[in-house]
């Protein structure tokens, strides 16, 4: 099978002959990072076009058709637009903090970025506590909200980072507890681990009904902490106008804006690693035949299908449900899913203690 | 004055909602007071579009004026022009031929049912789903596309004139109705599965924006504000002009009297507008479009008034004539302006979402309140 290791391995081979071996780390790393801001910048793209397209076509509309084929150099055109508009600061913003804040959205999520494991052998660091890195990076999240809706000086953009700052700690208890019903199951914080142990069945297979039950409340959590309908108070366009990013022009909205997309990615990417068994194809017990054919379809293909499988569904809440109230929100965290994730991890350490999951 | 700025003593935050606010479809001037996500006061500021229209009336001919009045409530043109020809013809005693009083009213009906959809996309996008919007177009397209072919408008239709309609009805226009009627029984469930059964939706509204039917009188609401806290106030019943008697319909009555009651009584209006349109559309008698009129219109010495139900309630057209080709004094009571009253009653205490919900349930149409 055709893989990136080959690749990584050839130029890891040509550049430790001609360079020294801390010239040949420097070097790699610099090659790793711009990987990771490419495909950062291509993943925005598709994305903005695809939730226009999924939009359009549950609003019974084309969406953007004309830019391009079928659309697709649409969202490049925009990036364009936005790159040339002017990125203004209000007055009275702390300056210092009001352009800061995009940036930092956009450093956690490439920080984000490196533990996933994007095919069976690529993978930018193979992180042993991967699963806690996640979720300890991504609780920073906040606090470019946070820092934008205070430093704009604008009411609005201080009520949306006040809702936002609620919100994700909130959730993040009952994503965090989702997650970590999963490390319960296979014993493991390492994410490539955790895709290994599935290779007999994913965990949403495996586990019976307290998997499926975790997996829903971490859908529900993760697009509570991505900020998405119907959990999108931080932004509420009819009531605060834009929420957070509402003094947010050009590029600056643009980072705030990519970030979002990028957090919808990385969520999902998480999800169908724990739950929907990363890059591992589908197999079924003992049918060997089906089971080879299917290891014939790439790895990536496996891991981007599923997670856009989960984008798709992220997206479908969003163009389908209204926005909850902010007192409705925290109900709904503390009172439902709270309760019921901590009953549910009980259950499933109790089964991984017995051995009842297959 | 209120401080535009700052805070007041006690904590609380003023925000300035508006005038250009996604929220207030238009220029409406909200003050707001929160505490919190809590609202302590709502203050509207109006104006933002006034436009004179009542003084630009008094200016222009009987003919004229009635052109105007589509620019107030843009949502329901037709109703308001049907106001002020039935008050012409009040003032001149025109008898109208049967049969532009029946297209008068399948045309007033198709209007209410095209500002109800409208209301529910808005309403819905208000609260942050934005698919039931489109989806409510779908069917609004095709009301306006009948309208284009009967008025040649799509949004001030201009259409009713003294004595009758400006022109006889499209040959399309009875097909293309029964078109509507099917189109719209057949999508009208998608509304209760995409919004009304929604459970966040029924979370948002239920118990939200209380209006007791007792403050709903003192302030004045009518039309579906007034109807959800369950008072009887539709003029087509209490009031009726054209044929309005002679038809089949009920008056939509909630007893809620919070937001979901209001949102109850638009939607079930759309239903009763339906059979409404149903009962006349194979019943359009045959004769003249428009009675016999002078040129020159002139009424006689006198005060005249004539109300409507427009879409968002009990619309009056008051009149004083000096005998004279113009009117001397022309008064609108347009809903919109009484049933925003309500709002700083309704809102206090409840949160910033909630503030927006309400406004949705109200209906509010900005150049109906400014004029």
């Amino acid at each position: 099978m055709w893989s990136f290791s080959k690749i990584s391995k050839l130029i890891d081979s040509w550049l430790s002959v001609h360079f020294s071996s801390t010239w040949t780390m420097v070097i790699e790393m610099v090659i790793a990072g711009i990987a990771v801001i490419t495909l950062f910048a291509l993943l925005g793209l598709v994305l903005v076009l695809m939730e226009r397209r999924v939009a359009a076509w549950i609003q019974i509309r084309l969406g953007p058709n004309r830019v391009g084929p079928g659309g697709m150099l649409q969202s490049l055109a925009d990036t364009l637009k936005l790159l040339v508009k002017e990125g203004m600061t209000p007055d009275g913003a702390d300056k210092f903090l009001f352009n800061l804040a995009p940036f930092i959205a956009m450093i956690v999520a490439m920080l984000l970025m490196a533990p996933i494991a994007f095919a069976s052998d690529f993978q930018l660091w193979n992180l042993n506590i991967g699963v806690l890195y996640v979720t300890a990076i991504s609780s920073l999240m906040v606090i470019s909200i946070l820092m934008a809706g205070w430093a704009s000086n604008n009411k609005y953009s201080l009520m949306g980072a006040m809702r936002s700052g609620a919100q994700i700690v909130s959730y993040e208890l009952s994503a965090g507890l989702s997650i970590m019903s999963i490390v319960v199951l296979s014993g493991s914080l390492n994410l490539n681990e955790i895709i290994l142990s599935q290779a007999d069945g994913w965990w949403i297979f495996k586990g019976h009904i307290p998997v499926v039950i975790a997996f829903i409340i971490f859908i529900i959590a993760v697009t509570a902490e991505t900020n998405r309908a119907p959990f999108d108070l931080a932004e509420a366009e009819s009531e605060l106008t834009a929420g957070f990013h509402t003094e947010y022009s050009g590029m600056k909205f643009a980072l705030f804006f990519l970030a979002e997309y990028i957090n919808v990615f990385i969520v999902c990417a998480i999800g169908a690693t724990l739950f929907l068994g990363g890059w591992m194809p589908l197999h079924i017990g003992h049918w060997q035949a089906f089971n080879h054919v299917m290891d014939f379809i790439p790895s990536s293909i496996w891991f981007f299908g599923k997670t856009f499988f989960l984008i798709f569904l992220i997206m479908w809440f969003r163009w389908t449900f209204p926005r909850l109230r902010i007192d409705q929100l925290l109900d709904l965290e503390w009172k439902y899913l709270l309760p019921i994730s901590i009953f549910n991890i009980l259950l499933i350490t109790l089964m991984a203690i017995l051995g009842w999951h297959f | 004055m209120v401080e535009e700025i700052g805070s007041t003593a006690a904590g609380d935050i003023i925000i300035n909602v508006g005038p250009q606010h996604p929220a207030t479809h238009g220029v409406l001037h909200l003050v707001i007071t929160i505490n919190g996500e809590t609202i302590q006061k709502v203050e509207p500021h109006l104006g933002y579009i006034h436009r004179s229209i009542e003084k630009m009336c008094e200016s222009l001919t009987y003919r004229q004026f009635i052109y105007v009045t589509s620019r107030m409530d843009y949502l329901s043109s037709h109703i308001n022009n049907h106001a002020c020809a039935l008050c012409v013809e009040k003032g001149l005693q025109i008898e109208v031929p049967s049969r532009a009083q029946v297209i008068r009213v399948l045309m007033d009906e198709l209007t209410r049912i095209a500002s109800h959809e409208l209301w529910w996309g808005a309403m819905a996008m208000d609260l942050g789903a934005f698919t039931p919007f489109f989806h409510a177009f779908r069917e609004r397209e095709a009301i306006n596309d009948i309208m284009e072919e009967t008025c040649g408008a799509r949004l001030t239709m201009n259409y009713m004139v003294p004595g009758g309609v400006m022109q006889d009805i499209h040959p399309n226009f009875q097909r293309r109705v029964k078109e509507f009627i099917a189109l719209f029984k057949s999508k009208v469930n998608e509304y209760n599965e995409l919004v009304t059964g929604n459970i966040i939706f029924q979370n948002r509204m239920k118990g939200v924006g209380n209006l007791s039917a007792a403050d709903a009188i003192s302030f004045g609401c009518t039309g579906p504000t007034a109807r959800g806290s369950g008072v009887s106030c539709d003029i087509r019943k209490l009031y009726p002009y054209e044929i309005y008697e002679t038809l089949n319909f009920e008056e939509i009555l909630e007893t809620g009297g919070d937001s979901f009651a209001r949102y109850m009584v638009r939607v079930r209006e759309m239903s009763q507008s339906i059979s409404i349109i149903e009962q006349l559309i194979d019943n359009i008698p045959e004769g003249d479009f428009q009675a016999k009129t002078k040129a020159v219109l002139k009424l006689p010495k006198g005060e005249f008034y004539q109300r409507v139900e427009t879409a968002r309630g009990e619309f009056g057209v008051y009149m004083v004539s000096e005998g004279g080709t113009t009117p001397y004094r022309i008064k609108y009571r347009s809903p919109g302006f009484s049933n925003l009253s309500a709002l700083d009653h309704m809102a206090r205490g409840s949160k910033l979402g909630d503030l927006v919900a309400m406004m949705g349930t109200l209906d509010l149409v900005i150049p109906d309140i400014d004029r």
